[in-house]
């Protein structure tokens, strides 16, 4: 109930946050809902109607080949949100408990696990991800394993670092006492203490991974064409850009930033929940 | 004179200490370099025997390159030639590795210096607003520009900045390349075009190379707004709190002088760290992995043939001419 009322104190205070939840509300709305609510076919092409312009029978245009940009938009939603949590969800699930075990195990498990991460940030981040897709194939299924790695670093450091920090704290030592297993104090005891600063990094980490999906396919890696996908879509419309035709490249790319924006918005206004002193 | 032999000693026993941390990693990189590149589905051997080579020109190739032998051999092989200084050939250009990075760094360098220089000179005064107005319009200013400026896609920046300022307004020149076609580039001293043009007294040239600079510039600058913002806006929020600041104001002096003299330079510290991690973000490597990391990366794409797009910070070098904006890779 406290934390109800913090929270609406904190959306008067900051009215981008609720903007943001809002813009995430319709990403989720659109992700579900996604091939009922487009107007047209994402597939379907027509080229006597290439290029037209937003008008009223197609809100934001039509690509090279005449297909309805807004329909498309809307159905790659799904893709770009799928590709993101899958990716997110492996890797806080993954990370965090390779984190939570070096952090309060301690010894070689935290030594290895450490240079591991540190073998993984020594790349810059996206070349990693491009290297993991050429080599593993080009599938849906190969850019989420990519991203998941490339964000695995930091739940694992954020774990061990919390988890560090309370091993010995009061509680734990009287969990200990009172005869639990090191499996059941960590998992019960220990980890729920972190999960408030892991929802921080996972709402900032949502729109860093569909930056991320994004940017592969832009690049040609990924999702492949005709599949409607922002990156792609944005990939289509830059050759466009140069001849006037910014329809083509604009509205994908707004989406992209809309996502990664409420996304990152959501995030700051979750660590201002959580701890005001954070705040930047 | 003796202790002072003493404490430099103990800092290379530091600095030692400090840089054999990084060996287990820096190993960890070239194992996940080499793994990552003999994973890679092309065939070198094929590559660059051409499309005509017969299968008896590919295997020689092939046991040339190396490439027939046991993987662990392949490595060793790979850990010895990184020893000597050696990185291979590159297969979109056929030049060795090393010289493509020598020649392409320049650019790089020149483009991310111009667009760090923007970022800072946009995002300190920001930074420093936003702290002495806190919860002001400014403040929200500063929080929505530093957010929107990260959630932007860099490929996407760049096409928006050519839409507007090239096809639209027409102020800047065809997003083509480092100079325009007609122009020739200034003799080779630094490698940075700006600096060669005024070393050389051609300031047209000057306009020029910074004319094709800007798009690109501001496109990274846009990128690293957000990091040196909030960290200004953090750190002056931090200092202008402490008790020296306190004491500065009870003491009477006036605004600017504990603004900018007292404040500003101790709340600069944070800043500079995250400058130099901006800077190795946007040359597009971690700050961590410094040149080895680079260059292994460099290996990395090279078998993959996607050479060029590593140091496609600049349109010109993109081979892949249907898309003509510079796509600096999104940094973490």
């Amino acid at each position: 109930m406290e934390t109800l009322a913090h929270l609406r104190y904190l959306l008067a205070e900051n009215p981008l946050t609720l903007a943001a939840a809002v813009l995430a509300l319709l990403l989720l709305v659109g992700a579900i809902l996604g091939p009922s609510l487009a107007p047209y076919d994402p597939l379907a092409t027509n080229t006597s109607r290439a290029l037209e312009p937003p008008s009223w029978g197609h809100w934001f245009g039509t690509d090279q080949v005449g297909r309805d940009i807004f329909s498309r938009l809307i159905v790659a939603t799904r893709l770009d949100m799928v590709i993101s949590v899958a990716a997110v969800s492996l890797s806080f699930a993954l990370g965090s408990c390779l984190g939570a075990c070096a952090g309060y195990f301690g010894g070689w498990l935290d030594r290895l696990g450490s240079r591991l991460m540190d073998t993984i940030m020594a790349f810059p981040l996206f070349v990693l991800a491009m290297g993991i897709v050429a080599a593993l194939g080009n599938t849906v299924q190969n850019i989420v394993y990519a991203t998941a790695i490339i964000n695995l670093p930091f739940y694992a450091r954020l774990a061990r670092a919390e988890i560090n920090l309370r091993r010995e704290a009061g509680f734990v030592e009287a969990a200990r006492l009172s005869g639990n297993s090191d499996a059941r104090i960590l998992a019960v005891h220990l980890f729920p203490t972190v999960l408030p600063t892991m929802m921080v990094q996972i709402s900032l980490n949502l729109g860093w991974s569909i930056l991320n999906a994004a940017s592969l396919s832009f690049i040609g890696l990924g999702v492949r064409p005709p599949t409607p996908e922002w990156g792609i879509m944005v990939a289509d419309g830059a050759s466009y850009i140069i001849s006037g035709e910014w329809w083509v490249a604009l509205f994908p790319g707004a989406a992209l930033m809309a996502a990664v924006f409420c996304f990152n918005l959501l995030g700051d206004g979750l660590r201002d929940l959580i701890d005001p002193r954070q705040r930047t | 004179m003796m202790k002072n032999a003493n404490r430099s000693s103990a800092m290379l026993h530091l600095v030692a200490r400090r840089a054999a941390t990084a060996l287990p990693s820096l190993l960890g990189v070239i194992i996940v370099a080499f793994a990552l590149t003999r994973a890679l589905p092309s065939d070198p051997a094929a590559y660059f025997a051409g499309p005509a080579a017969s299968q008896q020109a590919i295997e020689e190739i092939r046991s040339r390159l190396g490439l027939d032998r046991s993987l662990p051999m392949q490595f060793f092989a790979f850990l010895g030639e990184l020893g000597q200084g050696s990185f291979g050939q590159s297969l979109t250009t056929g030049q060795p590795v090393l010289e493509d990075l020598v020649r392409r760094l320049p650019a790089s360098l020149e483009l991310t210096l111009f667009g760090l220089l923007l970022s800072v000179a946009i995002a300190l005064p920001l930074g420093v607003l936003a702290a002495t107005h806190p919860n002001s319009a400014i403040d929200h200013a500063c929080r929505v520009i530093s957010t929107a400026g990260v959630s932007l896609p860099v490929f996407f920046t760049g096409l928006l900045l050519v839409y507007v300022f090239y096809y639209l307004l027409g102020w800047a020149p065809a997003p083509l390349g480092r100079l325009d076609s007609f122009s020739t580039p200034p003799p080779h001293l630094t490698g940075f075009f700006t600096i060669d043009s005024v070393v050389r007294g051609d300031y047209q040239l000057l306009a020029t190379t910074l004319a094709h600079l800007a798009l690109p510039a501001m496109t990274l600058g846009i990128f690293a707004l957000a990091p040196l913002a909030r960290m200004t806006r953090a750190s002056m929020l931090g200092v202008l709190s402490s008790d020296f600041i306190r004491t500065a104001r009870a003491s009477g002096l006036s605004r600017r002088t504990i603004l900018l003299v007292y404040a500003f330079h101790n709340a600069m510290l944070p800043v500079l760290t995250t400058m130099g991690m901006v800077f190795s973000f946007l040359l597009g490597a971690n700050r961590r992995g410094g040149a080895g990391v680079l260059l292994a990366g460099d290996r990395l794409l090279r078998v993959g043939g996607l050479n060029s797009l590593r140091l496609c910070t600049r349109p010109g070098f993109c081979p892949d001419a249907r898309r003509p904006v510079c796509h600096a890779q999104p940094v973490y």
